[in-house]
């Protein structure tokens, strides 16, 4: 049985977190496990993607020379240079749109914002132009891009640097979006949205860049993937289902175990792809534990926990649920500065703990 | 009929096909034309004053023009017929645009314009028939139904793009492909005068002119946005001029052949790797905005019948072959037929054709991917989606 643990503690300062051990039964003798940060394996994904094909290269707001706003892409442009790691200027739906049209033209590239707060400012160039194409030209246009960027809350950054667009990108149809949570996540699911021939949103989040994991040899392989698509069963439990993205996840695992000693078990399922959405994975907990919350940073109106809902009550798991099911979410308000406002705006252990325990009506 | 009709029938059909006989050694191979200087913004030098165009060109431009101007015209009143349905943005009038721009550079180069794009589609290798059966949503169509009007794509044609402007930055992000792989190809870039005032185009000139991108901005100017004027839109009206830094030139959009002498220049610029540059093209559009646009609610029927009359890009080449005896009027007439032909077989195939299978609903979502399942209109449908 694997026992996890993980704290997480936000904030600019020191971010001192335990390192995560997870035991895939009796590891193999000689494995080599490295602690890696977020930051570090989205770094290394794209360095061996670029180095493994020509056409990949990185455009963004100091991404080359400044080594990246948040240094996500620190040494890359020192090596690769200027053609393939490229300065920008503070013009998004410009750069989007240029991004998207060498995607048309042959090239691969990673298109960064700074955050995705200012996406919205390119978001026609995203959605008409990449997502649709493909569909629109029956067949003749391919778009093989990654826009990529922290996305959700931070934290001190205020509302209009800290929405959520997992909602909004995993709406449209021709767009795959993906959220990873940890080092391995990050590596798996970045080299994975590179190599892939579509336009995939890739959201990352800013808290968790200095966060470290474990990694093991095999993730730390030039050619290791993470299918788009497949979510991943963080810890299992048989009493209740807990669905969550990204950062969120660490919460629910700190949730997890405090009711564990409640003698409550909770399945924490990381979606790892929030489209296309693996429901099945949902299903198959929700058969085993008959109770579902899900967890996430956005809003609750029309959010990715509202479409779980709705999809579970759509197919076969709803005759398993013993509950209704329900969703944490962040506060349904612009995010306030002042700090308690914000502990106050966004999901905390305890409302976790507190759905969980109203849910099995414990 | 009297055995000396007969007789004088025969007499009159020796004596035409005697004349229709004329070789070719007869007309001129190739001639020159003094055309329009080009305003220059930046730029030290125009292109020449002077155009060569030989026989062979003169009939090919006047071929491909034709075939565009009927196939808008049919278009028109397949739509007037209800058979095409929703935006339909016609061509005619601009013709020479879209022909002198290929004719200044090559099928391996390029291009990309906004929704205005049946014309650049055919120039770019599409055939009447596929453009034709797109707009009438049948599976034979260019984008098998699935595009229509405004999405249409061959090889090195990005589109047909709806979003006013949207397919600017598209286009230099094509250009930095070509300067990125080193293969010396260029990117047009084509917009309206509406289009002009669009903040990402702005962002796309600044881009562009830093990285020294091979792109050849075309702004259209057709005199109105819809149904606003340029004086109405723009606090200024020299198009060519507002890329600032990147050196400009307008053109005479209604001369096919000064339209391919500034490409030619334009395109030598870009490919000497100075980076970008601006072609305004003085254009005009007989038809509105749209189909569902009159097109005389905001300009006279006056002046629609004063460009057609006194600048209509086909009649202006005509009249220059068959002023220098480059053709002959049957010679002209006999293209005439061919082109209306082609246009009578497109259509009767663009009205027969069936319609997309309903499997093809779900398909190319994405590519290069296994097949996938999507839902449908209610939980119980699942829909079957192939790359």
């Amino acid at each position: 049985m694997a026992s996890l643990r993980c704290f997480l503690r936000s904030g600019k300062n020191a971010v001192t977190a335990v390192l995560r051990r997870e035991f895939h039964g009796t590891p193999p003798a000689a494995v080599q496990y490295i602690g890696v940060t977020v930051r570090d394996a989205l770094n290394q994904a794209m360095d061996e993607e670029l180095e493994r094909d020509e056409r990949v290269f990185l455009l963004g707001e100091e991404v080359a020379q400044y080594d990246g706003a948040y240094k996500v892409s620190r040494g890359l442009w020192k090596k690769y240079g200027d053609k393939r790691i490229i300065d920008t200027p503070i013009t998004e739906m410009g750069f989007a749109g240029i991004a998207v049209g060498a995607a048309m033209a042959g090239l691969r590239p990673i298109c960064e914002f700074m955050t995705f707060n200012f996406s919205m400012q390119a978001i026609d160039q995203v959605i008409n132009s990449a997502a649709k194409t493909y569909y629109m030209s029956a067949g003749l246009q391919s778009v093989p891009i990654v826009f990529r960027g922290p996305n959700g809350s931070s934290a001190g950054v205020a509302a209009q640097h800290s929405q959520c667009f997992a909602a909004w990108y995993g709406h449209c149809p021709g767009l795959k979006v993906v959220s990873p949570w940890s080092a391995e996540d990050a590596r798996g699911l970045l080299k994975s949205a590179i190599r892939d021939d579509n336009p995939v949103v890739f959201l990352e989040n800013e808290l968790m860049y200095g966060v470290p994991f474990e990694m093991s040899e095999e993730v730390q392989s030039k050619d290791f993937l993470i299918p788009i698509g497949k979510a991943k069963i963080e810890r299992q439990g048989n009493h209740i289902t807990l669905v969550s993205h990204s950062r969120m996840i660490s919460l629910c695992l700190d949730a997890a175990a405090v009711l564990a000693k409640e003698g409550i078990e909770c399945e924490v399922i990381n979606m790892r792809t929030i489209r296309p959405l693996d429901a099945e994975a949902i299903e198959t907990s929700i058969m085993k534990t008959n109770h579902l919350v899900t967890v996430e940073g956005g809003w609750p109106q029309f959010g990715i926990g509202a479409e779980i809902l709705a999809r579970i009550m759509e197919g076969p798991a709803f005759n398993y649920l013993d509950a209704p099911a329900v969703r944490v979410t962040g506060v349904d308000i612009p995010m306030p500065y002042a700090k308690n406002l914000e502990d106050n705006s966004i999901p905390q252990i305890k409302d976790i703990i507190f759905s969980v325990k109203k849910t099995l009506n414990v | 009929m009297t055995l000396q009709s007969l007789n004088r029938f025969f007499f009159y059909k020796l004596y035409s096909v005697v004349v229709s006989a004329r070789t070719y050694a007869d007309f001129t191979p190739q001639a020159t034309f003094d055309i329009k200087k080009c305003d220059l913004h930046k730029l030290e030098e125009g292109p020449p004053l002077q155009a060569v165009l030989s026989r062979e060109e003169g009939l090919q431009y006047y071929r491909t023009m034709q075939t565009m101007r009927r196939m808008e015209l049919k278009a028109d009143q397949l739509y007037k017929q209800k058979i095409i349905r929703g935006f339909c943005h016609l061509y005619d009038g601009q013709e020479a645009c879209a022909v002198g721009i290929e004719a200044g550079i090559n099928l391996s180069d390029h291009l990309i314009t906004a929704y205005r794009a049946h014309g650049y589609t055919l120039t770019r290798g599409g055939t009447v028939r596929e453009i034709m059966a797109e707009l009438t949503g049948r599976r034979g169509g260019i984008a098998k139904g699935k595009g229509g009007s405004m999405h249409m794509y061959t090889k090195h044609f990005y589109g047909g793009n709806g979003i006013v402007g949207a397919q600017v930055p598209l286009g230099a992000g094509v250009a930095l492909a070509c300067k990125y792989l080193g293969k010396n190809e260029l990117c047009v870039c084509l917009y309206g005068d509406g289009a002009a005032n669009q903040g990402q185009i702005f962002e796309t000139y600044n881009m562009a002119s830093l990285w020294k991108l091979p792109c050849i901005f075309i702004c259209e100017n057709n005199k109105y946005g819809m149904g606003t004027s340029v004086e109405r839109a723009a606090a200024s009206t020299d198009y060519y001029k507002r890329g600032d830094f990147i050196p400009g030139l307008r053109v005479d959009g209604m001369d096919v052949l000064c339209v391919r002498e500034a490409t030619k220049l334009a395109a030598e610029h870009c490919r000497s790797g100075k980076g970008p540059i601006l072609m305004e093209l003085q254009t005009y559009r007989y038809h509105g905005h749209s189909m569902s646009d009159p097109g005389v609610s905001y300009r006279t029927r006056d002046e629609i019948q004063e460009v057609r009359s006194k600048s209509d890009p086909i009649s202006m080449l005509k009249d220059r072959m068959l002023s220098n005896n480059m053709a002959s009027v049957e010679e002209l007439k006999e293209i005439d037929v061919e082109v209306r032909k082609e246009i009578e077989d497109a259509a009767q195939f663009a009205t027969t054709d069936p319609e997309p299978p309903l499997d093809d609903l779900c398909n190319h979502i994405f590519y290069n991917d296994p097949p996938m399942e999507v839902r449908g209109t209610n939980p119980w449908t699942k829909l079957k989606s192939v790359s």
